[in-house]
Formats: C-alpha cells, structure tokens, sequence
C-alpha cells in the first residue's frame, strides 16, 4: 500500500523482503487507524462506565439509597420506554443535585440523557422517555453538588426491542 | 421540528411552591442507527440538547442521546420563585432551534 508495486517490478528478487515490510508498516498503521478515539467509537460499543467517564472524568460512583430509578418491570414496546429517575436531596443552595444521568447498557449507544438541575429545582425529579434495543440494565448517576456520585441499577425486559432495524 | 411543542403548568401556583413542568415536542428522533430501503444509513437527526429558563435564569437543562424516543417528552421540577414567564429551547442536530415562552400563572 505504502511501497509502489513499482519497486517490485523493478529489481524483483531483493525487494520482496521490502515490499513485505512494506505492507506489514501499512498493516500497522492501519491498526492504529483503527485504535484512534473517533473511529474505535463507532466501531467498538462503549460501556456506560466509559460513557460517564467522559462526562464526569475519574470519579467513581457509590451505590446508594438516594437515587431511585423508575421503570415498568416489563416494557412491551422498546420504542418509548417511560422512566422516572429521583434523587432524595434538600435541594438548597448548599446541598442539591447537580446532575443525573441514565445509561442503558443494551442499547448500541449507552447514553440516554444527562440532566443538569439547580437548587431553584425544588425537587430533583426528572421524567422521560427512552428506548431499548433488549432486556437490560438501566443506570441512574445523581451527580451531587458535593461532587459525590451515587449510582442505582434497574434491569428491565423488553419484548419488542425498539432501536429500529 | 415544525410544529408547536406542548407545555403543561400547573393552573396556578404561589410562591415557593414545587411545581412539575412537562414539555412534550414532535421530533422523530432519528438514531443514526437505521438504515434506508437501500441500505444506506440514515443521518442521525436528534433534539441533542433541551433547556428552561424561568425570568431569565436558568432552572433545567437536558443533553439526549439517541437512547430517548422520538417526540421526547421531558417532564421536571421548579420551586416558583415568584410570577414570571418560562423560556424553553430545543436544538436538534441539524440546528433547528424552537423557542416557545410561557407564563406561569402565579397567585
């Protein structure tokens, strides 16, 4: 790829071992092609831990009793999947909910929705929908104005996955 | 994203009450995942970011991923401050912007 086949043509017997060379310095380079960040997103399925590593950097989220993840147990239709997610917290200026995330762990992408709160907030309650490929794991991250994070998992079974096909 | 999004507040409310807002906008949401009758992928085209404001300030943002179904439905909360006016935006990955006012009708 890189080596013409020129050279081949050339002197035919010493630049075989070039030539392969050649090819194997271009398998390399494709290789890391491959590895770079852009095209490894759309090749391999990120997991929600790196989902959220993206959006939070390091942290690492806590189970917890605060955050609550409401989902039917069974969804008939993946296509719109209602949920509610809370997060029991004062919601004052010093101690609220900064954001909440959901992470599917079926679906092609993990990324639901991020949603960022404020102490005008009042009550740290969002609702929405969402779709589901499969049966599956859901994944609720209340980001705390502390900047702990706390984490709670659903499983959910879906009937007819709804990412379309 | 041409028709007029759907807003519901409650009738009335006083100050420092807690309020739900619910916010409903016709969009199909398109994943990026589909493909067409010939095989080719169909662009994705989704409401990536959703926010609210209340007298200017904002109260709730929303970042969505393909993971939300079409015409997403967004409800959450707000402690009432005081009479004024909501402002919501919803941007979608071709740039479309829709801005709808509302006021909340404070007593």
């Amino acid at each position: 790829m890189i080596n013409p086949p020129a050279v081949v043509q050339a002197t035919p017997g010493a630049d075989r071992r070039a030539v392969l060379l050649g090819a194997t310095a271009s398998g390399v380079v494709l290789a890391f092609l491959a590895s770079a960040p852009g095209v490894s997103a759309q090749d391999k399925p990120q997991t929600w831990e790196d989902a959220l590593k993206k959006i939070v950097g390091d942290a690492k989220p806590v189970d917890g009793k605060i955050i609550s993840l409401d989902l039917p147990e069974i969804a008939e239709n993946g296509n719109t999947v209602p949920f509610t997610v809370a997060v029991d917290s004062p919601m004052s200026d010093k101690e609220y909910v900064k954001s909440v995330h959901v992470f599917s762990t079926g679906n092609p992408q993990p990324s639901v929705a991020s949603f960022r709160l404020t102490p005008d907030s009042g009550k740290a309650q969002v609702s929405s929908r969402m779709r589901l490929a499969k049966t599956q794991d859901i994944v609720g991250v209340a980001e705390l104005s502390d900047g702990k994070l706390i984490m709670t998992k659903r499983t959910i079974k879906v009937t007819i996955g709804g990412c379309g096909g | 994203m041409t028709t007029k999004p759907r807003i519901k507040l409650p009738d009335s409310a006083k100050a420092g009450d807690v309020i739900e807002v619910k916010t409903l906008i016709s969009h199909v949401m398109e994943t990026g995942q589909r493909k067409d009758k010939d095989g080719k992928p169909i662009p994705r085209n989704i409401i990536n970011a959703f926010s609210a404001s209340y007298n200017g300030k904002p109260v709730f943002g929303a970042d969505l991923a393909p993971g939300i179904s079409a015409n997403p439905y967004i409800a959450f909360h707000m402690k009432v401050p005081g009479p004024g006016a909501f402002e919501f935006t919803w941007v979608d990955d071709a740039g479309v912007k829709v801005s709808e006012t509302l006021k909340l009708n404070v007593v």
